[in-house]
């Protein structure tokens, strides 16, 4: 999966290019996966254990860590090959079945 | 935390779930006000890597039918559930991104209507505008049905309650602009979904002694079976073929033949090559070559999900003690809708019993997450559809863009109070699979036979069109009723393998006939759309060819299909 990314935009015109930030979806999957495995790492140290469910594996702390190595893996994609973004974009017509923001009318067939 | 409740959910679970729903609805009003051009450039549609369309593309269909009805499968008829992803996905996929995608993608339809009414004109367009309307609201309504269930089983709600509450939920999802990114919210459901089924199954295994203390729990269960019990023998559900549980058939060539042509062609290669919801998925993608690689790496994820829903199904019945029970033929009370547990349960009271919470939480945040997107895509679309294909086409033409918009929230809403309807009737099956199934064959196995002819059959008639269409819906809602009338014997899925069978069938041959004797479109209208008046160039990435070979089509979809045949062999 890592070797498919092809996310740096082709198109870069004119103008400084600006990176997509908070918006890179890989991003926001990484703090996702971030703070759920915090979460479950506290839950997992401090909380029960519940070892009579799990058979005995403190399941919440040994996902929690694996949720963070997944997050840390995608902050650091998104880190190392950040996504450019064209300076001049050209709008698309909307997808109405599509939901995406509302810009302009839909097409009419 | 009130004992009458099926999970014991604390405030940690909620505060996971509290925080699914914060990033969801953060990233659609983001979304929504457009503050940065940044997601103007990703939500514009068109710029998304095929990565990121592959995930979505997957997660579209990860809701209902795999998580809930494929356990609900494991748990009832075993291993043979496999061939859902790997006769009934698989191949299809690959088929979609090497063969039909170009097509899709070249004449930039927004909808199934709209590709048949490029095609054929009008009468195919009425015919599969309502269809698939119809059939948007009635697999909405399982989508509802199965959250409600999942209301019910937290809170303890009675379930018409459940049902309307999660339908305002949805419609307020709707309204606050969740969907306004819902590749962004697919991707990360994925994830979500994933990272809880993953120590589910492995935790389950662990309680079960591994794969052979679950190997010698099955066959043990199914060696003291009451006569009550309608389980198949333990062979049949420990091997994927030759799926007797699962076609219904008792003789294994005819198996395999049903499972072949009515689950690995008609249904399937319906599903996944018409289904706009999840097709959809690949057009937001940045080009041709992302695109056609959308169901294609897809596939390499989609291998492998059945492991993290079918097994943990399968350790539900011989681990939970309801689970059990129902196996062995008794009516456990209980359940998600509060008449009785259902192989529909098989997952939710596996995760009462294994999971801890904290990991709960993030169990039901997936779950919530998923029926809840997969209902207001069903809705969206049939908002859609509704609106511009049937209500601006047919029925009021030339307003302001403001009415249709109107008109638009009104079917919204409509929608949703119809899906509570429609729930009901998808809570009257025990396994939801099989429902969903038989709609798929009333609906999707003649749509695929009029694509396929149409896309590469140039002399193919408008008539033929929707006259195939019709009588394919027809002669599968009429083998269905003969099956429930009882003309026939077929357990399992062998019904809706057989309806979506004749269905394809008659709509080929009717199709051809009608061909035959009526005037074709002239070939100057179909480039684009049909495969012989489409010029290579316009099917293919001229820029393809320049990529390293793990980012091409073909070498990807060749691997994709070597590694799903191994995996035949090896189950």
């Amino acid at each position: 999966m890592p070797d498919m990314s092809d996310t740096t935009a082709a198109d870069d015109t004119a103008g400084k290019p600006h990176k997509a930030g908070l918006f890179d979806i890989r991003n926001i999957i990484g703090a996702l996966m971030g703070i759920y495995g915090v979460i479950l790492v506290l839950a997992g140290l401090l909380g029960e254990h519940e070892p009579e469910k799990t058979g005995g594996i403190n399941a919440n702390l040994w996902t929690g860590l694996a949720l963070l190595v997944v997050g840390a893996f995608f902050a650091t994609w998104a880190r190392l090959k950040p996504i450019v973004v064209p300076e001049n974009v050209e709008a698309p017509d909307d997808d109405p079945t599509r939901p995406a923001p509302q810009r302009k009318r839909p097409p009419v067939h | 935390m009130s004992s009458d409740t099926l999970i014991d959910a604390t405030w940690l679970d909620y505060l996971l779930v509290a925080i699914y729903f914060g990033f969801v609805l953060g990233i659609g009003v983001m979304a929504r006000r457009s503050v940065s051009d940044s997601i103007d450039f990703f939500l514009s549609g068109r710029s998304l890597p095929a990565w990121v369309t592959g995930l979505a593309f997957i997660s579209a269909n990860l809701g209902a039918v795999e998580i809930m009805g494929m356990s609900a499968n494991g748990a009832e008829i075993g291993l043979s559930t496999f061939h859902y992803f790997w006769v009934g996905a698989v191949p299809a996929m690959l088929f979609l991104g090497v063969v039909m995608m170009p097509f899709y993608y070249g004449s930039k339809v927004r909808s199934v209507p709209e590709f048949m009414f490029k095609r054929f004109g009008t009468g195919a367009h009425l015919v599969n505008a309502i269809s698939f309307a119809v059939a948007q609201l009635l697999i909405a309504g399982v989508n509802l049905a199965l959250l409600a269930g999942i209301v019910h089983a937290l809170l303890g709600w009675p379930i018409w309650v459940a049902l309307i509450v999660a339908g305002a939920v949805v419609l307020s999802y709707i309204t606050l602009g969740g969907l306004s990114a819902a590749i962004y919210n697919e991707v990360l459901q994925f994830f979500v979904i994933v990272a809880s089924l993953l120590p589910l199954t492995l935790i389950g295994l662990h309680r079960v002694g591994g794969w052979n203390g679950l190997t010698d729990k099955i066959t043990a269960a199914s060696e003291s079976a009451s006569s009550a019990s309608e389980a198949p023998a333990a062979a049949q559900q420990l091997n994927a073929w030759p799926g007797e549980a699962l076609s219904g058939f008792d003789s294994p060539v005819l198996s395999v033949v049903g499972i072949v042509f009515g689950l690995g062609f008609v249904l399937s290669f319906g599903y996944w090559t018409t289904n706009f919801v999840e097709v959809q998925r690949a057009m937001a993608s940045d080009s041709i070559s992302a695109a056609r690689k959308t169901p294609i790496i897809g596939a390499f994820p989609k291998m492998f999900i059945p492991f993290i829903v079918i097994i943990p199904g399968m350790v539900s019945a011989v681990l939970v003690t309801e689970m059990i029970d129902l196996k062995n033929g008794g009516t456990p009370a209980g359940g998600a809708s509060g008449e009785g547990v259902a192989y529909n349960d098989a997952l939710l009271l596996l995760m009462r019993d294994v999971l801890p919470n904290g990991l709960l939480g993030l169990a039901i945040a997936g779950l919530l997450a998923a029926f809840m997107a997969g209902m207001a895509a069903n809705i969206s679309a049939f908002n859609t559809v509704f609106s511009y294909d049937l209500w601006q086409r047919y029925i009021r033409k030339d307003h302001s863009d403001d009415y249709y918009l109107r008109i638009g929230r009104l079917a919204t809403v409509g929608a949703t109070v119809i899906a509570i309807f429609t729930a009901q009737i998808a809570m009257g099956y025990d396994n939801v699979m099989n429902y969903l199934q038989t709609l798929f064959g009333f609906f999707n196995a003649p749509l695929f036979a009029t694509f396929i002819l149409g896309m590469f059959w140039k002399r193919m008639t408008p008539t033929a069109g929707w006259v195939g269409l019709v009588a394919g819906t027809l002669s599968a809602i009429a083998v269905d009723r003969a099956g429930a009338a009882g003309v026939f014997e077929l357990s399992g899925q062998g019904t809706a393998f057989l309806a979506a069978s004749v269905a394809f069938v008659v709509d080929i041959v009717l199709s051809i006939v009608v061909s035959l004797v009526t005037k074709p479109k002239p070939a100057s209208e179909l480039r684009g759309l049909v495969y012989s008046e489409t010029p290579r160039e316009d099917r293919t990435d001229p820029n393809e060819a320049a990529m390293p070979w793990y980012q091409r089509t073909l070498p990807l979809a060749g691997i994709a299909l070597a590694m799903v045949i191994a995996l035949n062999f090896a189950f």
